[in-house]
Formats: C-alpha cells, structure tokens, sequence
C-alpha cells in the first residue's frame, strides 16, 4: 500500500491546467509544421504558419494559446493499491482546477446551464476516474473548448447500418462542423458500448498522439480512410479552404450490445489541449 | 494587405471584398452571447442600447484575466452563428461590422448586404498572437458578466479577413 497525500494532486492539476493551456504538444505542433510545408493554398499556408507563431508566443510568455481555456476534464488512472491521505479525491481535483485558473489567468468559462450564472472559479471540473491495479496515479488534464465541443455528435446507430454509416456519422459531423471548430481538426471517434460510454471513448481518444495509429490494422485503416475523406472536403485551416481539414482521426471502441451501434464524434480544435502527469 | 480606420464608414465597407486581408487600427467593442441577449432585451424594452452602435465594429470575444504587465489576456474569436439570431437587429440599429469565426446564417448574409456591412474573421485560437495588437482596453457595459463584458478595446493593426463583405461575397467555400 502506497499513501498519497491529496495536496500532491491537488499541485498537480493546478500545474498541469496552466501547462495544458500555455504549451502546445509537440505531435501537433510537428503535424502543424509538416500540413505548412505541404499546403497547396496560400491562405490556408498563412493560417497554419500564425498557428504557429501563437504557439510559440503562448509558450514563452506563459499566456493561454485560445481564450477559450475550456471546461477542465480530468482523466485519472488510479492504482488500487493508492491510499489516498489528507482530503477527498474530488474536493482535491477541482481546488488544483481552482488554483491552476486562478494563477495562470484562465478564463472562467462555466456557467449554471440554464441561469447561465458564472461559477466563477471554473469548477467544477469533469471528471473521468479508472481504478487500475498498481501504485500509480495517472493525471490528465484535458481542457476543452466549446467551438470544437458544440460541434459533436452522438449517432445510435443501428447494426444494419454497419461501416459505411459509421463513416457516414463520422464525415457528416465534421461536414456540418464546417468552419467553426477551429480547423485543422482532431476528430476523435468513440463506437459501442452504451449511449455515455461511446461518448466517453470519443472524449478519450482525442488523447491519443497525433500521428499515431490504432494498434489493431483494421482500425487503424479505418481511421486513415476517414482522414483521407475528411480531408477531401477541402474545408482547410479556419474553413478558408486548403488540404488540411483535420490533423488527425482517432477510433476507440468497445463491445456494444446485439441490437445497437453508438457511434460518438468529438471535435478537437486545431491546439486539442491535454497534460498528463504520473505520481 | 489593406489599413483600415475605424469606425468603419460605409465609404470603406464598399471598398472591401471577400478574401482581402486587412488591418484594422482604431476602437471595437466586444459582446458575446450574454452581452448580447442583455442588448436585444434592453432594445425590446425600450432601453436602448449600451453604446451607439453607428459604424462600429463588435468583436464576438470573450478574453481571458489580464496577467500582470499585459494590457490584456489572450484574446480571439468565438463562434459567430451563436450570435446570427440578434445580428439583423443590431445591424438595423447602425452597426457596420463583425469580426469572429466561422459561417452565418442566410438571413444575416443577407442583412449585411442590406445595410452595406462587414463580417470579418480573425484567427481562431491565435489568442496569444492577436492580444498583441489590443493597446487599450475599458469596460463599457454589464461588467458583472466577468469575461463576457462589454469591452472597448483600442487595436492597432489587428490582422483580420474579410469573411463576408457588402456585396454578399463570402470567404468560406461552402457559402
């Protein structure tokens, strides 16, 4: 049994809220890079080539990359043989959100959903928890924008509909998506499960490195096919045209049940922020 | 790449086409969603608005805390379509221009044609980037709305495109 003191996760977070907002990973910044280098359109060439440079900015002055600092989704892989000390798991998760939009002049950005009345201190966070064997506790801070977020769908499809209305759910969404999130995109894809679940593996695998396939091949040539369409809509960076309409496709799925087929889309902007941390 | 003065006269606005980039150097204000619901329910109670909107410019932003030594947080553009529903009326109540991101209805393409108006797009999260052209900012309205106040900024050579101009020409290839 390992003991850990809350007040650890707590700095963690808070850390990793700023870290998140101010510093762009590094496979998107690469794909950035390599999608300027090979655009055919100027505009689009310009767009990507001050995506850039914001970037670049955001990270020396420690400022956030997109106002929109996003709604705090905390991912945690808790090892089981974690004894958690000195306070509660989810008081601690959203004082480190508090913190961290405090000191890294975040912007407060969640409100009560029908008096829209601020929270004021971006909390409370959304949390996703995993208790996994082991000593560890994995942290991930993924703030999410709402340009990209209001963009997604959920399609219960059913099994009759098979691949090609998967592909369909997927292509419509991003078609419809059009200009508002923040092209060049990171389309994360959930399929089975249930109806929450399904959503949940589309949050999760917006996660995943850019750049980096599905380990299983079909999957993997699934999400390769879907960026090749997606990309084909020539919806370009911004929506001002251009090859680069997404960076990159993401698949998680599950088993679902004999009579459906949940197929999730979420819309990572072109910066889809996420930090991890293990302790 | 054209300069542009603001406020942004009707003279100009004819001047401008879809695709052109230009920099804009004056005074905007801006309104988001809460900001603008507030307006729309001032006007239909007979208030009138919290400042004349005659050849101004609204920017759809909402920035993030100023850091010390910054004369503002990162700021760019939010989602325009959110705001199509109140747009015809502000466009009636004189206002010249637009700045956001991402298409608009057909009703407000059409509205900004009727009153000779500009839809401009700035980058999407570019925030850090596009701060840097903010001189001066002050609170002109609903300051108790935190980030979605409305807010004057002074910008000096803000770089923006013509998404939409006056003759219903848009940048966006699905228009």
């Amino acid at each position: 049994m390992r003991q850990i003191d809350v007040s650890e996760i707590v700095k963690s977070v808070s850390e990793l809220c700023m870290e998140a907002n101010f510093d762009l990973n590094t496979d998107i910044e690469e794909a950035l890079y390599v999608a300027q280098q090979q655009e055919d359109n100027d505009r689009a060439k310009s767009v990507l080539a001050n995506l850039l440079k914001n970037a670049e900015i955001a990270k020396m002055e420690r400022l956030a990359m997109c106002q929109d600092t996003g709604m705090a989704v905390v991912f945690l892989e808790l090892g089981q043989e974690i004894y958690l000390t000195g306070g509660n798991l989810e008081d601690a998760i959203h004082k480190g959100v508090r913190l961290g939009y405090q000191q890294g002049y975040l912007r407060k950005s969640v409100a009560h959903p029908i008096t829209r009345v601020n929270t004021g201190d971006n909390t409370p966070a959304i949390i996703h928890l995993r208790i996994v064997p082991g000593q560890q506790l994995k942290i991930t801070v993924a703030p999410k924008g709402f340009g990209s977020e209001n963009m997604g769908s959920l399609t219960l499809l059913v099994p009759g509909d098979g691949l090609d209305g998967i592909k369909k759910a997927v292509i419509d969404t991003v078609k419809r998506a059009g200009s508002n999130p923040c092209p060049p995109i990171i389309v994360g894809v959930g399929i089975g499960g249930t109806m929450e679940y399904c959503t949940y593996l589309a949050k999760r695998a917006l996660l995943r490195k850019v750049g980096g396939f599905h380990k299983e091949e079909d999957i993997a040539s699934l999400e390769k096919e879907l960026l090749l369409k997606i990309n084909q809509l020539r919806i370009g960076p911004q929506g001002f045209g251009g090859r680069t309409t997404a960076l990159h496709v993401a698949i998680e799925y599950a088993p679902t049940h004999i009579a459906g087929l949940p197929v999730a889309v979420n819309i990572g902007c072109h910066a889809t922020r996420h930090k991890t941390r293990t302790l | 790449m054209k300069r542009i003065e603001l406020p942004l006269t009707e003279e100009i606005a004819l001047q401008l086409r879809a695709g052109d980039e230009v920099l804009l150097s004056g005074w905007i204000y801006t309104a988001r969603d809460a900001a603008h619901q507030r307006m729309i329910e001032e006007v239909n109670q007979g208030k009138g608005l919290p400042f004349n909107l005659q050849n101004q410019v609204i920017y759809y932003a909402g920035p993030a805390p100023t850091p010390p030594g910054k004369v503002i947080g990162s700021i760019g553009p939010t989602t325009s379509s959110r705001m199509d529903r109140f747009t015809p009326m502000l466009l009636s109540h004189g206002l010249r221009g637009m700045i956001g991101k991402g298409t608009r209805s057909k009703e407000v393409m059409q509205a900004i044609e009727a009153h000779k108006a500009i839809y401009f797009a700035a980058l999407g999260g570019a925030a850090a980037l596009q701060a840097q052209a903010v001189e001066k900012v002050e609170i002109v309205a609903y300051e108790e709305l935190a980030s979605e106040a409305i807010r004057r900024l002074f910008v000096k050579d803000m770089a923006v495109y013509v998404a939409v101009d006056c003759f219903g020409a848009s940048i966006y290839s699905g228009d």
